[in-house]
Protein backbone atom coordinates (compact mmCIF):
# COMPACT_ATOMS: atom_id res chain seq x y z
CA UNK A 1 0.00 0.00 0.00
CA UNK A 2 2.83 2.34 0.93
CA UNK A 3 4.44 1.69 -2.44
CA UNK A 4 1.33 2.82 -4.27
CA UNK A 5 0.98 6.01 -2.25
CA UNK A 6 4.60 6.90 -2.90
CA UNK A 7 4.14 6.07 -6.58
CA UNK A 8 1.10 8.35 -6.92
CA UNK A 9 2.53 11.20 -4.86
CA UNK A 10 5.78 10.91 -6.81
CA UNK A 11 3.91 11.12 -10.10
CA UNK A 12 2.07 14.22 -8.87
CA UNK A 13 4.91 16.17 -7.30
CA UNK A 14 8.36 14.81 -8.09
CA UNK A 15 7.72 13.69 -11.65
CA UNK A 16 5.01 16.15 -12.55
CA UNK A 17 4.37 15.49 -16.22
CA UNK A 18 3.93 19.09 -17.24
CA UNK A 19 6.30 20.97 -14.98
CA UNK A 20 9.14 18.48 -14.58
CA UNK A 21 8.92 16.16 -17.60
CA UNK A 22 7.59 18.89 -19.94
CA UNK A 23 4.99 16.68 -21.56
CA UNK A 24 1.60 18.01 -22.60
CA UNK A 25 2.73 21.62 -22.79
CA UNK A 26 0.27 22.44 -25.56
CA UNK A 27 -2.93 21.95 -23.53
CA UNK A 28 -1.10 23.38 -20.52
CA UNK A 29 -0.68 26.71 -22.30
CA UNK A 30 -3.83 26.40 -24.40
CA UNK A 31 -6.56 25.84 -21.87
CA UNK A 32 -5.14 27.38 -18.71
CA UNK A 33 -6.67 30.78 -19.42
CA UNK A 34 -9.68 30.14 -17.25
CA UNK A 35 -10.15 27.96 -14.22
CA UNK A 36 -13.29 26.19 -15.39
CA UNK A 37 -11.87 25.15 -18.76
CA UNK A 38 -8.71 24.01 -16.97
CA UNK A 39 -10.77 21.77 -14.71
CA UNK A 40 -12.71 20.35 -17.67
CA UNK A 41 -9.52 19.49 -19.50
CA UNK A 42 -7.90 17.98 -16.41
CA UNK A 43 -10.81 15.68 -15.67
CA UNK A 44 -10.71 14.46 -19.27
CA UNK A 45 -6.95 13.85 -19.07
CA UNK A 46 -7.13 11.90 -15.80
CA UNK A 47 -9.90 9.80 -17.27
CA UNK A 48 -8.16 9.02 -20.56
CA UNK A 49 -4.69 8.52 -19.04
CA UNK A 50 -5.91 5.90 -16.59
CA UNK A 51 -7.89 3.93 -19.15
CA UNK A 52 -5.24 4.27 -21.87
CA UNK A 53 -2.46 3.00 -19.64
CA UNK A 54 -4.50 -0.06 -18.68
CA UNK A 55 -5.29 -0.91 -22.30
CA UNK A 56 -1.78 -0.24 -23.59
CA UNK A 57 -0.27 -2.33 -20.81
CA UNK A 58 -2.44 -5.31 -21.76
CA UNK A 59 -1.71 -4.81 -25.44
CA UNK A 60 2.02 -4.65 -24.82
CA UNK A 61 2.14 -7.63 -22.51
CA UNK A 62 -0.01 -10.04 -24.48
CA UNK A 63 0.60 -9.00 -28.06
CA UNK A 64 3.74 -6.97 -28.68
CA UNK A 65 6.14 -8.66 -26.26
CA UNK A 66 4.92 -12.13 -27.16
CA UNK A 67 5.75 -11.63 -30.84
CA UNK A 68 8.91 -9.61 -30.18
CA UNK A 69 7.43 -6.43 -31.61
CA UNK A 70 8.53 -4.00 -28.88
CA UNK A 71 9.73 -1.54 -31.52
CA UNK A 72 6.11 -1.02 -32.62
CA UNK A 73 5.08 0.37 -29.21
CA UNK A 74 4.81 4.01 -30.27
CA UNK A 75 2.65 3.46 -33.32
CA UNK A 76 0.49 0.80 -31.66
CA UNK A 77 -0.08 2.97 -28.59
CA UNK A 78 -1.05 5.98 -30.66
CA UNK A 79 -3.56 3.80 -32.47
CA UNK A 80 -4.97 2.51 -29.19
CA UNK A 81 -5.22 5.94 -27.58
CA UNK A 82 -6.90 7.52 -30.60
CA UNK A 83 -9.43 4.71 -30.89
CA UNK A 84 -10.03 4.72 -27.16
CA UNK A 85 -10.71 8.45 -27.01
CA UNK A 86 -13.15 8.15 -29.89
CA UNK A 87 -14.89 5.26 -28.19
CA UNK A 88 -15.11 7.05 -24.85
CA UNK A 89 -16.54 10.09 -26.62
CA UNK A 90 -19.25 8.05 -28.33
CA UNK A 91 -20.20 6.29 -25.11
CA UNK A 92 -20.24 9.45 -23.00
CA UNK A 93 -22.43 11.22 -25.54
CA UNK A 94 -25.01 8.49 -25.14
CA UNK A 95 -24.71 7.67 -21.45
CA UNK A 96 -24.03 10.98 -19.72
CA UNK A 97 -24.72 13.95 -22.00
CA UNK A 98 -23.96 16.49 -19.22
CA UNK A 99 -20.44 15.11 -18.72
CA UNK A 100 -19.97 14.96 -22.50
CA UNK A 101 -21.00 18.59 -22.81
CA UNK A 102 -18.76 19.75 -19.97
CA UNK A 103 -15.72 17.95 -21.41
CA UNK A 104 -16.64 19.34 -24.81
CA UNK A 105 -13.77 19.89 -27.22
CA UNK A 106 -11.13 18.75 -24.72
CA UNK A 107 -11.89 15.07 -25.06
CA UNK A 108 -10.94 14.75 -28.77
CA UNK A 109 -8.01 17.10 -28.16
CA UNK A 110 -6.44 14.54 -25.83
CA UNK A 111 -5.93 12.14 -28.74
CA UNK A 112 -2.87 14.14 -29.66
CA UNK A 113 -1.73 14.86 -26.12
CA UNK A 114 1.84 13.60 -25.72
CA UNK A 115 1.45 13.25 -21.95
CA UNK A 116 -0.96 10.35 -22.50
CA UNK A 117 1.42 8.60 -24.88
CA UNK A 118 4.31 9.46 -22.58
CA UNK A 119 2.76 7.81 -19.55
CA UNK A 120 1.96 4.68 -21.55
CA UNK A 121 5.57 4.41 -22.74
CA UNK A 122 7.08 5.13 -19.31
CA UNK A 123 4.92 2.38 -17.78
CA UNK A 124 6.49 -0.12 -20.16
CA UNK A 125 10.03 1.24 -19.82
CA UNK A 126 9.96 0.92 -16.05
CA UNK A 127 8.40 -2.53 -16.25
CA UNK A 128 5.58 -1.69 -13.85
CA UNK A 129 3.03 -4.34 -12.96
CA UNK A 130 -0.53 -3.76 -14.19
CA UNK A 131 -1.78 -2.21 -10.94
CA UNK A 132 1.31 -0.05 -10.58
CA UNK A 133 0.99 1.14 -14.16
CA UNK A 134 -2.62 2.15 -13.64
CA UNK A 135 -1.95 3.95 -10.36
CA UNK A 136 1.12 5.70 -11.78
CA UNK A 137 -0.99 6.93 -14.73
CA UNK A 138 -3.73 8.06 -12.39
CA UNK A 139 -1.12 9.99 -10.39
CA UNK A 140 0.31 11.48 -13.57
CA UNK A 141 -3.19 12.66 -14.49
CA UNK A 142 -3.62 14.22 -11.05
CA UNK A 143 -0.24 15.92 -11.48
CA UNK A 144 -1.42 17.34 -14.80
CA UNK A 145 -4.57 18.57 -13.02
CA UNK A 146 -2.56 20.20 -10.26
CA UNK A 147 -0.24 21.95 -12.73
CA UNK A 148 -3.10 23.15 -14.90
CA UNK A 149 -5.20 24.46 -12.03
CA UNK A 150 -2.24 26.16 -10.35
CA UNK A 151 -1.26 27.77 -13.60
CA UNK A 152 -4.82 28.87 -14.41
CA UNK A 153 -4.75 30.72 -11.08
CA UNK A 154 -1.42 32.32 -11.97
CA UNK A 155 -2.71 33.38 -15.36
CA UNK A 156 -5.84 34.90 -13.94
CA UNK A 157 -3.60 37.02 -11.73
CA UNK A 158 -1.47 38.02 -14.73
CA UNK A 159 -4.63 39.20 -16.51
CA UNK A 160 -5.15 41.83 -13.84
CA UNK A 161 -1.58 43.02 -13.49
CA UNK A 162 0.36 45.63 -15.35
CA UNK A 163 2.52 43.71 -17.84
CA UNK A 164 5.12 45.54 -19.97
CA UNK A 165 3.86 45.98 -23.53
CA UNK A 166 6.47 43.74 -25.15
CA UNK A 167 5.74 40.85 -22.77
CA UNK A 168 1.95 40.85 -23.07
CA UNK A 169 0.29 37.58 -24.03
CA UNK A 170 2.36 34.46 -24.60
CA UNK A 171 5.82 35.79 -23.51
CA UNK A 172 4.74 36.53 -19.93
CA UNK A 173 2.85 33.22 -19.88
CA UNK A 174 6.01 31.31 -20.79
CA UNK A 175 8.04 33.15 -18.16
CA UNK A 176 5.39 32.39 -15.55
CA UNK A 177 5.33 28.74 -16.64
CA UNK A 178 9.11 28.56 -16.23
CA UNK A 179 8.90 30.00 -12.71
CA UNK A 180 6.16 27.55 -11.67
CA UNK A 181 8.30 24.77 -13.12
CA UNK A 182 11.35 25.92 -11.15
CA UNK A 183 9.22 25.83 -8.01
CA UNK A 184 8.30 22.22 -8.73
CA UNK A 185 11.95 21.24 -9.00
CA UNK A 186 12.03 21.83 -5.25
CA UNK A 187 10.24 18.48 -4.87
CA UNK A 188 13.20 16.56 -6.31
CA UNK A 189 14.43 13.99 -3.84
CA UNK A 190 11.23 14.11 -1.76
CA UNK A 191 11.15 10.30 -1.68
CA UNK A 192 14.34 8.30 -1.52
CA UNK A 193 14.20 5.19 -3.67
CA UNK B 1 7.73 -13.73 -42.40
CA UNK B 2 9.46 -11.01 -40.40
CA UNK B 3 7.31 -8.51 -42.21
CA UNK B 4 3.98 -10.27 -42.17
CA UNK B 5 3.50 -10.58 -38.41
CA UNK B 6 4.00 -6.90 -37.47
CA UNK B 7 2.00 -5.68 -40.46
CA UNK B 8 -0.85 -8.03 -39.71
CA UNK B 9 -0.85 -7.14 -36.00
CA UNK B 10 -0.93 -3.40 -36.56
CA UNK B 11 -3.27 -3.75 -39.50
CA UNK B 12 -5.43 -6.12 -37.52
CA UNK B 13 -5.57 -3.72 -34.60
CA UNK B 14 -6.61 -0.95 -36.98
CA UNK B 15 -9.36 -3.07 -38.49
CA UNK B 16 -10.59 -4.22 -35.07
CA UNK B 17 -10.67 -0.69 -33.70
CA UNK B 18 -12.29 0.59 -36.88
CA UNK B 19 -15.01 -2.01 -36.76
CA UNK B 20 -15.41 -1.52 -33.03
CA UNK B 21 -15.89 2.21 -33.45
CA UNK B 22 -18.30 1.73 -36.33
CA UNK B 23 -20.30 -0.69 -34.21
CA UNK B 24 -20.18 1.61 -31.18
CA UNK B 25 -21.33 4.63 -33.14
CA UNK B 26 -24.34 2.65 -34.33
CA UNK B 27 -25.04 1.10 -30.95
CA UNK B 28 -24.66 4.34 -29.00
CA UNK B 29 -26.19 6.59 -31.61
CA UNK B 30 -27.80 9.71 -30.22
CA UNK B 31 -30.74 10.85 -32.27
CA UNK B 32 -30.59 14.56 -32.92
CA UNK B 33 -33.79 16.24 -33.98
CA UNK B 34 -33.09 17.52 -37.48
CA UNK B 35 -35.25 20.55 -36.81
CA UNK B 36 -32.66 21.78 -34.29
CA UNK B 37 -30.04 22.08 -37.02
CA UNK B 38 -32.52 23.72 -39.37
CA UNK B 39 -33.55 26.32 -36.81
CA UNK B 40 -29.92 26.94 -35.94
CA UNK B 41 -29.29 27.82 -39.59
CA UNK B 42 -31.94 30.53 -39.80
CA UNK B 43 -30.89 32.17 -36.53
CA UNK B 44 -28.59 35.21 -36.75
CA UNK B 45 -25.79 33.37 -34.93
CA UNK B 46 -24.66 36.27 -32.77
CA UNK B 47 -24.85 34.06 -29.64
CA UNK B 48 -25.83 37.18 -27.72
CA UNK B 49 -28.10 35.42 -25.26
CA UNK B 50 -30.91 37.95 -25.55
CA UNK B 51 -33.40 35.07 -25.80
CA UNK B 52 -32.45 33.98 -22.29
CA UNK B 53 -30.74 30.80 -23.49
CA UNK B 54 -27.00 30.10 -23.54
CA UNK B 55 -26.76 31.00 -27.20
CA UNK B 56 -28.23 30.22 -30.60
CA UNK B 57 -27.70 26.47 -30.09
CA UNK B 58 -29.49 26.52 -26.77
CA UNK B 59 -32.31 28.54 -28.27
CA UNK B 60 -32.83 26.11 -31.16
CA UNK B 61 -32.97 23.20 -28.74
CA UNK B 62 -35.33 25.17 -26.53
CA UNK B 63 -37.75 25.77 -29.37
CA UNK B 64 -37.89 22.12 -30.37
CA UNK B 65 -38.35 21.14 -26.72
CA UNK B 66 -41.16 23.67 -26.50
CA UNK B 67 -39.43 25.77 -23.85
CA UNK B 68 -38.95 28.87 -26.01
CA UNK B 69 -41.38 30.82 -28.12
CA UNK B 70 -40.74 31.03 -31.87
CA UNK B 71 -40.56 34.79 -31.61
CA UNK B 72 -38.06 34.60 -28.76
CA UNK B 73 -35.14 35.90 -30.81
CA UNK B 74 -35.22 39.70 -30.65
CA UNK B 75 -32.35 40.09 -33.10
CA UNK B 76 -33.95 38.04 -35.85
CA UNK B 77 -37.29 39.70 -35.28
CA UNK B 78 -40.33 38.87 -37.36
CA UNK B 79 -38.45 37.42 -40.29
CA UNK B 80 -36.68 34.78 -38.26
CA UNK B 81 -39.80 34.07 -36.21
CA UNK B 82 -41.68 33.33 -39.44
CA UNK B 83 -38.91 31.04 -40.70
CA UNK B 84 -38.77 29.14 -37.42
CA UNK B 85 -42.54 28.84 -37.39
CA UNK B 86 -42.34 27.31 -40.86
CA UNK B 87 -39.83 24.73 -39.69
CA UNK B 88 -41.74 23.56 -36.66
CA UNK B 89 -45.15 24.23 -38.13
CA UNK B 90 -46.47 26.71 -35.60
CA UNK B 91 -47.96 30.16 -35.72
CA UNK B 92 -45.37 32.90 -35.69
CA UNK B 93 -47.53 35.10 -33.51
CA UNK B 94 -47.20 38.82 -33.38
CA UNK B 95 -44.10 40.48 -32.14
CA UNK B 96 -43.81 44.10 -31.27
CA UNK B 97 -40.54 45.59 -32.43
CA UNK B 98 -38.64 47.38 -29.74
CA UNK B 99 -35.55 49.47 -29.43
CA UNK B 100 -33.32 50.57 -26.61
CA UNK B 101 -33.43 54.25 -25.74
CA UNK B 102 -31.19 56.28 -23.45
CA UNK B 103 -33.43 58.25 -21.12
CA UNK B 104 -31.06 61.13 -20.51
CA UNK B 105 -30.39 64.27 -22.41
CA UNK B 106 -27.81 65.86 -20.14
CA UNK B 107 -24.95 66.69 -22.50
CA UNK B 108 -21.68 68.19 -21.29
CA UNK B 109 -23.06 71.67 -21.90
CA UNK B 110 -26.46 71.19 -20.25
CA UNK B 111 -25.45 69.15 -17.20
CA UNK B 112 -22.54 70.38 -15.10
CA UNK B 113 -19.91 68.24 -13.38
CA UNK B 114 -19.57 68.27 -9.61
CA UNK B 115 -15.89 67.22 -9.69
CA UNK B 116 -13.18 66.35 -12.16
CA UNK B 117 -12.99 62.59 -12.57
CA UNK B 118 -9.62 61.18 -13.57
CA UNK B 119 -10.09 57.48 -12.85
CA UNK B 120 -10.47 54.71 -15.39
CA UNK B 121 -12.98 55.37 -18.14
CA UNK B 122 -15.70 53.02 -17.00
CA UNK B 123 -19.24 53.97 -16.00
CA UNK B 124 -19.48 51.45 -13.16
CA UNK B 125 -16.18 52.55 -11.64
CA UNK B 126 -17.16 56.20 -11.95
CA UNK B 127 -20.61 55.55 -10.50
CA UNK B 128 -19.01 53.96 -7.45
CA UNK B 129 -17.19 57.19 -6.70
CA UNK B 130 -19.82 59.48 -5.13
CA UNK B 131 -22.26 58.50 -7.89
CA UNK B 132 -20.00 59.75 -10.65
CA UNK B 133 -18.76 63.15 -11.75
CA UNK B 134 -22.06 64.25 -13.27
CA UNK B 135 -23.92 66.84 -11.17
CA UNK B 136 -27.12 64.87 -11.64
CA UNK B 137 -26.82 61.60 -9.80
CA UNK B 138 -29.31 59.94 -12.16
CA UNK B 139 -27.79 61.01 -15.45
CA UNK B 140 -25.61 59.40 -18.12
CA UNK B 141 -21.91 59.37 -17.29
CA UNK B 142 -20.92 59.10 -20.93
CA UNK B 143 -18.04 56.68 -20.51
CA UNK B 144 -19.62 54.19 -22.80
CA UNK B 145 -20.09 50.91 -20.95
CA UNK B 146 -23.12 50.43 -23.17
CA UNK B 147 -21.02 51.15 -26.28
CA UNK B 148 -18.57 48.45 -25.25
CA UNK B 149 -21.15 45.72 -24.68
CA UNK B 150 -23.19 46.49 -27.78
CA UNK B 151 -22.33 43.81 -30.32
CA UNK B 152 -24.00 45.68 -33.14
CA UNK B 153 -22.33 49.08 -32.93
CA UNK B 154 -25.70 50.67 -32.25
CA UNK B 155 -24.67 53.05 -29.45
CA UNK B 156 -22.46 56.10 -29.64
CA UNK B 157 -21.50 58.68 -27.05
CA UNK B 158 -22.12 62.22 -28.24
CA UNK B 159 -21.28 65.24 -26.07
CA UNK B 160 -21.10 63.07 -22.99
CA UNK B 161 -24.41 61.28 -23.49
CA UNK B 162 -24.94 57.83 -24.95
CA UNK B 163 -27.24 57.67 -27.94
CA UNK B 164 -28.87 54.62 -29.52
CA UNK B 165 -28.85 54.44 -33.29
CA UNK B 166 -32.27 52.89 -33.75
CA UNK B 167 -31.57 51.60 -37.25
CA UNK B 168 -28.87 49.33 -35.83
CA UNK B 169 -30.47 48.43 -32.50
CA UNK B 170 -31.61 44.82 -32.29
CA UNK B 171 -33.15 45.16 -28.81
CA UNK B 172 -30.95 42.48 -27.29
CA UNK B 173 -30.96 44.37 -23.99
CA UNK B 174 -27.27 44.06 -23.16
CA UNK B 175 -26.83 47.82 -22.72
CA UNK B 176 -29.67 47.87 -20.21
CA UNK B 177 -27.77 45.43 -18.03
CA UNK B 178 -24.45 47.23 -18.50
CA UNK B 179 -25.69 50.67 -17.47
CA UNK B 180 -24.99 51.32 -13.77
CA UNK B 181 -27.42 54.23 -13.78
CA UNK B 182 -30.27 52.21 -15.29
CA UNK B 183 -31.18 54.94 -17.73
CA UNK B 184 -31.54 52.77 -20.82
CA UNK B 185 -35.01 51.45 -21.45
CA UNK B 186 -36.67 49.22 -23.99
CA UNK B 187 -39.49 51.02 -25.78
CA UNK B 188 -41.59 50.15 -28.82
CA UNK B 189 -39.95 51.36 -32.03
CA UNK B 190 -43.19 53.15 -32.90
CA UNK B 191 -42.99 55.42 -29.89
CA UNK B 192 -41.85 58.75 -31.14
CA UNK B 193 -41.67 60.73 -27.94
CA UNK B 194 -40.05 59.94 -24.65
CA UNK B 195 -39.14 61.80 -21.48
CA UNK B 196 -35.36 61.91 -21.67
CA UNK B 197 -34.81 62.20 -17.96
CA UNK B 198 -34.67 59.75 -15.11
CA UNK B 199 -34.02 62.15 -12.25
CA UNK B 200 -36.14 61.57 -9.18
CA UNK B 201 -34.82 64.77 -7.58
CA UNK B 202 -37.22 67.60 -6.80
CA UNK B 203 -37.77 70.13 -9.56
CA UNK B 204 -35.65 72.91 -8.07
CA UNK B 205 -32.66 70.59 -7.63
CA UNK B 206 -33.02 69.28 -11.19
CA UNK B 207 -33.05 72.88 -12.41
CA UNK B 208 -29.79 73.66 -10.61
CA UNK B 209 -28.03 70.54 -11.93
CA UNK B 210 -29.28 70.23 -15.46
CA UNK B 211 -30.93 72.56 -17.95
CA UNK B 212 -32.78 69.81 -19.82
CA UNK B 213 -34.08 67.68 -16.94
CA UNK B 214 -37.70 66.99 -16.11
CA UNK B 215 -38.78 69.24 -13.24
CA UNK B 216 -42.14 67.62 -12.77
CA UNK B 217 -44.22 70.70 -13.57
CA UNK B 218 -47.02 68.56 -15.00
CA UNK B 219 -47.75 70.74 -18.03
CA UNK B 220 -47.45 67.74 -20.35
CA UNK B 221 -49.97 65.70 -18.36
CA UNK B 222 -52.55 68.44 -18.77
CA UNK B 223 -52.01 68.91 -22.49
CA UNK B 224 -52.09 65.20 -23.31
CA UNK B 225 -55.49 64.29 -24.77
CA UNK B 226 -55.22 60.57 -24.17
CA UNK B 227 -53.78 60.68 -20.63
CA UNK B 228 -50.66 58.89 -21.76
CA UNK B 229 -48.38 60.86 -19.43
CA UNK B 230 -48.34 60.25 -15.76
CA UNK B 231 -46.43 62.10 -13.11
CA UNK B 232 -44.68 59.93 -10.56
CA UNK B 233 -43.15 62.16 -7.92
CA UNK B 234 -41.45 64.86 -9.90
CA UNK B 235 -40.82 62.87 -13.04
CA UNK B 236 -43.10 62.61 -16.04
CA UNK B 237 -43.44 59.25 -17.76
CA UNK B 238 -44.97 58.42 -21.11
CA UNK B 239 -46.99 55.22 -21.25
CA UNK B 240 -46.07 53.74 -24.65
CA UNK B 241 -49.33 51.82 -25.12
CA UNK B 242 -51.44 54.95 -24.88
CA UNK B 243 -49.27 57.52 -26.64
CA UNK B 244 -50.60 58.71 -30.01
CA UNK B 245 -47.41 60.48 -31.08
CA UNK B 246 -49.19 63.85 -31.38
CA UNK B 247 -46.25 65.77 -29.98
CA UNK B 248 -48.24 68.33 -27.95
CA UNK B 249 -46.19 67.55 -24.85
CA UNK B 250 -42.91 68.58 -26.49
CA UNK B 251 -44.37 71.96 -27.32
CA UNK B 252 -45.30 72.81 -23.74
CA UNK B 253 -42.30 71.30 -21.93
CA UNK B 254 -40.43 74.26 -20.40
CA UNK B 255 -37.06 72.48 -20.19
CA UNK B 256 -37.23 70.45 -23.38
CA UNK B 257 -36.82 67.15 -21.62
CA UNK B 258 -39.43 65.45 -23.82
CA UNK B 259 -37.64 64.66 -27.05
CA UNK B 260 -38.63 63.31 -30.41
CA UNK B 261 -36.87 60.33 -31.89
CA UNK B 262 -36.65 59.16 -35.45
CA UNK B 263 -39.63 57.11 -36.53
CA UNK B 264 -38.40 55.87 -39.89
CA UNK B 265 -38.30 52.26 -38.67
CA UNK B 266 -41.88 52.11 -37.55
CA UNK B 267 -44.11 50.44 -40.11
CA UNK B 268 -47.22 51.78 -38.39
CA UNK B 269 -46.20 55.41 -38.97
CA UNK B 270 -48.78 55.88 -41.68
CA UNK B 271 -51.70 54.71 -39.57
CA UNK B 272 -50.73 56.82 -36.59
CA UNK B 273 -50.47 60.21 -38.16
Amino acid sequence: MKDFIILIMGAILVENFVLVKFLGICPFLGVSKKLDTAIGMSVAVVFVMTIASAVTWILNEFLLVRYGLDYLQTIAFILVIAALVQFVEIVLKKVTPPLYRSLGIYLPLITTNCAVLGVALINIQREYSFLKAVSYSFGAGLGFTLALILFAGVRERIEHSDVPESLKGLPITLIAAALVSVAFFGFQGLFSN
Amino acid sequence: MDLIIPVSIIGGLGIIFGLGLAFASKKFEVKVDERVAKIREVLPGANCGACGQTGCDGFSEGIVAGKCSVSGCPIGGKQVAALIAQIIGADAGTMEEKTARVMCNGTDSSCANKFRYSGISDCTAAANLYGGPSACSYGCLGMGNCVTVCGFGAIVVENGVAKVIQEKCTSCGKCIKACPKKIIEMVPVCNEYSVSCKSLDKGNIVRINCSVGCIGCGKCTKVCTVNAIKLSGSLAEIIPELCMNCGECTKVCPTGSITRKNLSLCKKTGELK
